[in-house]
């Protein structure tokens, strides 16, 4: 009997702000501990938060992003219960009216494109840190990252499968930090997904969910909702009921275990903070956001096929990062729109492989944009073949000259086209080689591959390799 | 000079020190001595330290010497314990934070130190400032000058006594439900709540957020104004403080009341009210016509709605301001504990006293999944009215007057027992707060019912939103054809 899955998601990326959300310390990460948390983040008596108004343009922009609703007035509400780590024993968040509701994000899964909406993305605070080890049995806390500004993102349960989700994490993650609002760090916490799964029988209504707690990379997210799947069917299957819960996967088995269950959830009595007034977005405040905003990836897809002819999976894959479409723009300014698809393979190809060898961000390769487009220019005029066209990228990503037409000179790489010099080493080299000339005279097709071979060898590969086939034929007919 | 130094108002003082009749460190001294003296029969003190206070008096007489003035340079004054002073003890009349010295000032305190200001000490309060008599403080209960065996009210109970026991010319205060002017009352002072807004609250220990208010308390109108132009102001370190331009609250002090128009209230003159605290109001209002203000019935239909709404809402935003006090940071934490949640359980149970227990069940009651519209929502709505029903109100009237407190200052645990009859303490003084508008209280005669102990009687004055010039001016001017604030307690002069 089928299955149907039925997934969505919640997302807590950190804002790139320089100061907190409610106070003027530094959000940087990797300080010592406690080294970055004033009076307001330590929760001193008397002290009141002051919204960073850096936070509220991050929220904008990705209201902007995903075509959603931005509030005009949004409440801040206080999430209150007790942790170590949480210092004012509340949680300054958005409840019952966010900064940002509905919009959605396309996803590709193959060949095939999704609309996943969104529900809503609020602000709120994150909160410190509790270290367990290295105390002695005693618990250190880290208030370094308590009230560092977070924008939540709420999914609708649009996903019916881990892959689903996945490309869903993907294109948010690549979204916010193609807006610039989060530096999609998930080893240091900065984008971090909690998943929400129920199972059902198709057309029957919604299985209870179980919520996965904080997955911080792509691979747990596809493992934990794989093996949450597979779970919650053997439980129905055995006639076991799904009770709501949160769990928490181990990545270490591989399984998701329970932390709490609905009946011990906690009553957060939410209520409006009175030490911050309602948060006003006026009009011009937003079109002054959306002038700062960038082209968007899902606008630039659609120009990259309409303007360049590329498919739609270049497309997606050129705008997996913005520097990635950067770069790829850049080349084809150097090398002209015509050539817009030998930039593509170029960027999707070689330099793909060897920045992913090298372990590199495209923003750090060694042969920039310029010098890309000057190699693709000399392969468009003939200049260079394919394969010396690769020396001549390797010789620049080693450093050795400035750009294509230098290397190209130093190494003596340049194609040689002039018909006559052709012909002079084709005469050199039938001559040399009277056995093979008469083998193909005798019908032996395959001698004809070793002379052009000849050839090739004798000029080092710079022959244009076509123009040695045309004339080596015209010398061996006549 | 001719008038004692220790009863002198802030413009004596600020004159003396200018052509130089007295130091600031000459002053302090003077106060401190008298602070060692009598203190220990009112209890008003939580924290001394004639080190630090002297340290500071050299610092303005140093300032004055470079050539410095100012009206408040020199001047000494003591906070409420609810202000955060830096390097002092700042308790909040709390054992929870009975060892908790404060690393930086709050607002308030910072201006009045630019200002000049000279800090005496740290004033006993009820405990968070929850309470009506004072008696709710982990530092023992504060006496009232008039009468030690009665309350001097509360929160602010330590800020009054001070006061009305010549222990310092000025005081700070804070008003969350009539803490500043139910105390004033008490102690024969005069005290004001400014307009919400007004004074920053950033270091001031947060009771109720939405309610809180700083001001001063001092013998005289013309004191407070003095004090409330040093402290009122712009703070960006509070997203609810108002970008209101600074005022002088001194400059209308001398105008004519003629004309003035002041709205009494029907609710606030119904049964509830003490006959002698009836009889001096009265005569107060009597005084006004005198003085050419007439006066008009008006309506406040909703007050009676303000104890049960500010019972619901205070609470509430206590119950989370106070869950910062967890024995994890600072503050008390309990000896021994088994594990994390008992760490919690046994800090607070210890630190806390029984009032501040209360109104945190209340609050964390109110706010609960089911609850929280039945209460929390609906008086937020009942807020609303009370509030229209000021602005209502001040369309035919200047300033609306009534009494301070239903009644004279009373016994110690004469109403500790009883919740609801301490909560009824504030009836005339609540409905300001949830309105957020600036209410004063003013000496207007004594209570004869205590005889041969005649307690004091305050006025309270209501003024719409940003209404304090027009307040000060007419306590002023009453103050100008009457003694009643010129009284001190037997025994202190």
């Amino acid at each position: 009997m089928t299955w149907e899955v039925v997934i969505g998601l919640e997302t807590h990326t950190q804002l790139q702000t320089q100061s907190k959300i409610f106070s003027g310390a530094a959000t940087a990460f990797g300080a010592a501990p406690n080294a970055q948390a004033c009076a307001v983040d330590i929760a001193l008596p008397g002290v009141l938060p002051v919204l960073n108004r850096e936070a509220v343009v991050c929220a904008i922009r990705f209201g902007l992003a995903v075509d959603a609703q931005i509030a005009s007035r949004s409440i801040f509400a206080r999430k209150n219960y007790f942790y170590p780590d949480l210092p004012k024993g509340y949680q300054i968040s958005q409840f019952e009216i966010p900064v940002v509701s509905g919009g959605g994000i396309t996803i590709r899964v193959g060949e095939s494109e999704k609309f996943v909406r969104l529900t809503r993305a609020h602000l709120e605070e994150d909160a410190g840190k509790s270290l367990h080890e290295d105390f002695h049995g005693k618990t250190g806390i880290d208030l370094n990252r308590a009230g560092t500004p977070l924008l939540e993102i709420v999914s609708e349960p649009d996903m019916s499968s881990a892959t689903e989700a996945v490309a869903y994490a993907r294109a948010l993650h690549g979204l916010v930090t193609w807006i610039g609002i989060c530096d999609g760090n998930m080893q240091e916490g900065s984008f971090r997904c909690d998943a929400n799964v129920s199972v059902r029988r198709p057309g029957a209504p919604l299985g209870t969910r179980r919520e996965i707690k904080n997955l911080n990379s792509f691979r747990f997210l596809e493992q934990a909702i794989n093996y949450e799947i597979q779970w919650q069917i053997n439980e129905i299957e055995e006639g076991r009921a799904i009770r709501q819960a949160t769990v928490l996967f181990d990545p270490d088995t591989g399984e998701t275990r329970a932390m709490r269950s609905k009946e011990d959830a906690q009553d957060y009595r939410y209520f409006p903070d009175p030490d911050l007034l309602p948060l006003e977005i006026k009009a011009g405040w937003i079109d002054e956001v959306k002038a700062g905003l960038p082209e968007l990836p899902a606008a630039m897809q659609q120009r990259f096929v309409k303007d360049y002819g590329l498919s739609a999976y270049d497309a997606v894959t050129l705008t997996a990062t913005r520097d990635t479409a950067r770069y790829f723009e850049d080349a084809v300014t150097g090398a002209g729109k015509v050539n817009a698809k030998l930039c593509a393979n170029w960027v999707m190809g070689e330099i793909a492989a060897r920045l992913n060898k090298a372990d590199l961000e495209i923003a750090a390769a060694p042969v920039s944009a310029a010098q890309l487009a000057g190699v693709i220019l000399r392969i468009a005029d003939n200049t260079l073949s394919n394969k010396i066209a690769r020396d001549v990228f390797d010789a620049l990503w080693n450093g050795e000259g400035r750009d294509a037409d230098v290397v190209i000179e130093t190494k003596g790489l340049k194609q040689i086209t002039d018909t006559g010099a052709i012909e002079k080493i084709i005469d050199e080299i039938l001559a040399a080689n009277q056995k093979s000339v008469e083998e193909f005279r005798a019908g032996k097709e395959k001698a004809f591959n070793a002379l052009v071979g000849q050839a090739m060898k004798a000029t080092k590969g710079k022959a244009n390799p076509q123009q040695v086939n045309e004339l080596l034929r015209a010398r061996l007919a006549g | 000079m001719s008038v004692r130094l220790e009863n002198a108002s802030l413009k004596a003082l600020s004159t003396a020190l200018a052509a130089r009749e007295v130091s600031a460190v000459e002053l302090a001294t003077l106060f401190l001595d008298r602070i060692e003296r009598l203190n220990p029969s009112f209890n008003a003190f939580i924290t001394l330290d004639r080190d630090k206070t002297l340290d500071q008096a050299a610092r303005m007489d140093a300032r004055r010497a470079a050539g410095e003035t100012g009206p408040l340079l020199g001047i000494p004054l003591a906070h409420k314990d609810i202000f955060c002073t830096e390097g002092w003890l700042t308790t909040c009349g709390s054992k929870m934070l009975s060892n908790f010295v404060s690393p930086y000032d709050a607002t308030v305190v910072a201006r009045l130190k630019a200002a000049g200001m000279v800090t005496l000490g740290k004033l006993n309060m009820d405990e968070f400032a929850m309470g009506s008599s004072n008696e709710t403080s982990h530092f023992g209960p504060v006496r009232n000058p008039w009468d030690t065996n009665r309350v001097p009210g509360g929160s602010s109970g330590g800020s009054a006594a001070a006061v009305a026991a010549r222990l310092a010319p000025v005081v700070t205060g804070t008003d969350t439900g009539g803490s500043i002017r139910q105390p004033a009352s008490l102690c024969g002072l005069t005290g004001l709540k400014p307009t919400y807004g007004l004074c920053s609250r950033y270091g001031m220990i947060a009771f109720a957020s939405s309610l809180d208010q700083a001001g001063p308390m001092a013998k005289s109108a013309e004191d407070c104004a003095w004090l409330l132009s040093a402290m009122a102001g712009f703070d960006e370190r509070d997203s609810t403080s108002l970008a209101h331009p600074a005022e002088d609250y001194a400059r209308d002090l001398d105008q004519p009341l003629a004309g003035l128009r002041i709205g009494l209230p029907r609710e606030f003159f119904g049964p509830g009210m003490d006959d002698d605290v009836r009889v001096a109001v009265e005569a107060a209002l009597a005084q006004y016509r005198a003085l050419g203000a007439t006066t008009v019935n008006i309506s406040l239909p909703n007050s009676g709605l303000s104890v049960p709404a500010y019972y619901v809402i205070a609470p509430a935003e206590a119950s989370s301001n106070l869950s910062r006090f967890d024995g994890v940071r600072y503050g008390h934490r309990a000896a021994e504990y088994a594990d994390l949640v008992d760490m919690y359980s046994k800090t607070r149970a210890e630190g806390f006293g029984a009032e501040v227990k209360r109104r945190i069940l209340i609050g964390t009651y109110v706010l609960s999944h089911g609850y929280y519209d039945a209460y929390y929502l609906k008086a937020q709505k009942i807020r609303r009215l009370i509030a229209s029903d000021f602005t209502e109100a001040f369309k035919v009237c200047d300033l609306i007057a009534s009494p301070a407190s239903p009644s004279v200052a009373f016994r110690f645990g004469e109403k500790s027992a009883d919740p609801v009859q301490m909560y009824l303490s504030d009836i005339y003084t609540i409905s300001t707060n949830l309105a957020g508008l600036p209410g004063m209280s003013l000496p207007c005669g004594f209570g004869q019912a205590n005889l041969p102990n005649p307690m004091p009687v305050g006025l309270q004055l209501i003024g719409p939103w940003f209404g304090e010039a027009k307040m000060l001016n007419a306590a002023h001017q009453y103050q100008l054809a009457t003694d009643w604030h010129t009284r001190a307690p037997e025994g202190v002069l």
